[in-house]
């Protein structure tokens, strides 16, 4: 079962976790180190696995133990996967070198927990999400789920308010609880099947009562999550009230696990037992998410919880990518448009989210506060920052030649040629609002009335490049318009 | 009714009296032990299932009670976690509502 290559998988698992025992070995002086270097050496690990599952063409897969399923744990590295891993180390690195100035132990100073903390965590968040990317069973899948969550939680509270307590108390009771109905649909599922493994699964799963219930309790639980609306609230005080380098991480990565496990769920392990009829009603939420979303949004007073609830309203798209793959399947279409245009909406939205968020940030260390009203002029003061955030902003929106862009071309043509014409009018419609509460902002912002505002501190060059490059990136995205047609489908379902 | 299907019913009780709490509750303490009793009713499910599914000789099917260990640990370090959280909250905060407390000049009046 293992595959040529399959060794690489084991070593993309160890990276992040040798990186949090190495750091709990030698100490917080130690962890930005370990954290930078580990980065490193998985991005050209990432870049192995892209090659070598390009050239194979076939799932890379390795089994645990030389035990095969379903009695044993089977690695399985796709197209899907190399998507989301490859979003992930470079967004991490971006951000842990953004971090760099804010969490870094420098020579002669104290080492502070919250420096240690964050570093583990970000090791932490990287380990989840591989674990999430390789698991090929809904069990994994739990432990991914769980990993992710139990490293994401104290991110929320680094500064130790009760306000932030609060929130991440409320997030992890949501994720508690999302997870627990996972375990349920697990359990069904297993009874029923006698295995999770989602290839036989796949073979085996009928539309009986004990499926169906089983696949809504884990979907509920997976929305939870994701932080899908109604099941959002927990999100904004937790994405608003961690420090920028956290929020970019939980916004941009941390909630896109969770939904890379519904994907699993909806399109491998039970795509018989689910039906484009069904898949209408995530994505009627995500419709909804994108306009309320939006709408709080606009209305926000400050720019942390703003961005805040643009992810609330970002994570809608995402889920009208479901209706749009289950139709062209039933319809006998390629599904590649529809899973190409997810995918890359979700790399796009990780790339500018956390971009937007760190760019939040250096205005925040800049100015001491980021009420939108009284950022007047602010570009004079922070001219790189704030292109950072109109680059991020034009990714969201959705204009060419960003990523978004191509991701909304890609996710309409496939509502057209699948006869789904309704999701065209949110695809649009989130635009325009999305448009509306980035200008408010950049207006603020460009204003040339007044003195430049004075920066309480002096924000670092090097930090302003860090958030504009990946700005860049999200906007640029779109001129690789031929890569995620490529990679999704590579080693597909229905090559397994 | 089989021994199985009492245990099966009782774990559904169990599940059922947790999510009602987990939703219901609006202090973060019974929240959390609703967490610990809906859990509870799900390893209950898994060792059913375990023992639906055991071969002729077995007691149990070894895969769900490995997957009950590992929800075990899981919830262990999940009931930790929060109730760590808890507990600072209480200490900084003074506090353990999830609702933010109303602001200060509220609260003096």
């Amino acid at each position: 079962m293992t595959s040529a290559g399959g060794e690489l998988l084991v070593l993309a698992l160890l990276l992040p976790v040798a990186g949090v025992l190495l750091a709990f070995l030698l100490g917080g002086r130690w962890a930005a180190r370990i954290t930078l270097l580990a980065l490193a050496l998985g991005l050209v690990l990432t870049g192995l696995l892209g090659v070598r599952l390009f050239a194979s063409a076939a799932p890379l897969t390795y089994a645990l133990g030389g035990w095969a399923p379903p009695l044993g744990i089977l690695l399985r590295f796709d197209g899907l996967s190399l998507a989301l891993l490859a979003t992930a180390m470079v967004v991490l690195s971006a951000i842990a070198l953004y971090a760099r100035a804010e969490f870094a132990v420098p020579a002669g100073a104290r080492e502070t927990r919250a420096s240690f903390v964050f570093w583990t965590l970000l090791l932490g968040v990287w380990a989840g999400l591989t674990v999430v990317v390789l698991a090929s069973d809904l069990f994994t899948l739990y432990v991914a789920l769980e990993l992710l969550t139990f490293a994401a939680v104290p991110l929320v509270s680094l500064e130790g308010r009760a306000d932030t307590l609060r929130a991440a108390l409320r997030y992890l009771l949501y994720a508690l609880a999302g997870s627990v109905l996972y375990l349920v649909g697990c359990a069904l599922l297993f009874g029923a099947y006698g295995t999770l493994d989602i290839g036989l699964l796949a073979q085996r799963a009928q539309a009986d009562p004990a499926t169906l219930l089983a696949c809504a309790l884990m979907t509920a639980g997976l929305l939870a999550k994701t932080a899908l609306f109604p099941l959002h609230i927990w999100l904004p005080p937790a994405h608003a009230g961690a420090p920028a380098a956290a929020s970019a991480l939980l916004s941009a990565l941390v909630v896109k696990g969770s939904f890379f496990i519904v994907l699993r769920l909806w399109l491998e392990a039970l795509p018989a037992v689910v039906t484009p009829a069904a898949a209408q009603v995530p994505a009627a939420l995500g419709a909804v998410a994108i306009f309320f979303g939006s709408a709080v949004a606009l209305r926000q007073a400050r720019l942390k919880p703003m961005i805040a609830y643009s992810t609330v309203a970002q994570l809608g798209y995402l889920f009208i990518m479901l209706p749009l793959v289950l139709g062209a399947t039933a319809l006998g279409q390629s599904t590649a448009t529809a899973l190409a245009g997810g995918m890359l909406q979700l790399a796009s939205h990780a790339t500018a989210k956390a971009a937007m968020f760190m760019a939040a940030g250096l205005i925040y260390a800049g100015l001491g506060h980021d009420r939108v009203a009284d950022l007047g002029g602010v570009a004079r003061s922070l001219p790189l920052t704030v292109w950072a955030f109109a680059l991020a902003g034009v990714a969201l929106i959705g204009l060419p030649p960003s990523g978004g862009f191509l991701a909304k071309w890609l996710l309409v043509s496939a509502a057209l040629a699948t006869g789904q014409w309704w999701w065209v009018l949110a695809l649009a419609g989130g635009g325009l609002l999305t448009a509306a509460y980035v200008a408010r902002v950049l207006m603020v912002a460009l204003s040339s009335a007044g003195p430049a505002p004075a920066l309480r501190a002096p924000v670092a060059r090097s930090r302003q490049w860090v958030v504009l490059g990946l700005a860049l990136l999200s906007t640029l995205l779109g001129l690789l318009a031929w890569v995620p047609l490529a990679v999704v489908p590579l080693g597909a379902a229905g090559a397994r | 009714m089989t021994t199985t299907t009492i245990y099966g019913l009782l774990g559904a009780l169990l599940v059922g009296v947790g999510l009602y709490g987990l939703i219901v509750h609006p202090r973060p303490l019974r929240k959390i032990l609703s967490f610990n009793v809906l859990g509870s009713g799900v390893f209950l499910l898994f060792g059913v299932v375990a023992r639906r599914g055991a071969a002729a000789g077995f007691g149990g099917d070894p895969i769900p009670q490995a997957f009950v260990i590992t929800g075990m640990v899981v919830a262990f370090a999940a009931t930790a976690l929060a109730v760590a959280l808890l507990l600072r909250l209480a200490e900084v905060g003074g506090a353990t509502e999830l609702d933010e407390p109303p602001p200060a000049e509220d609260r003096a009046a």
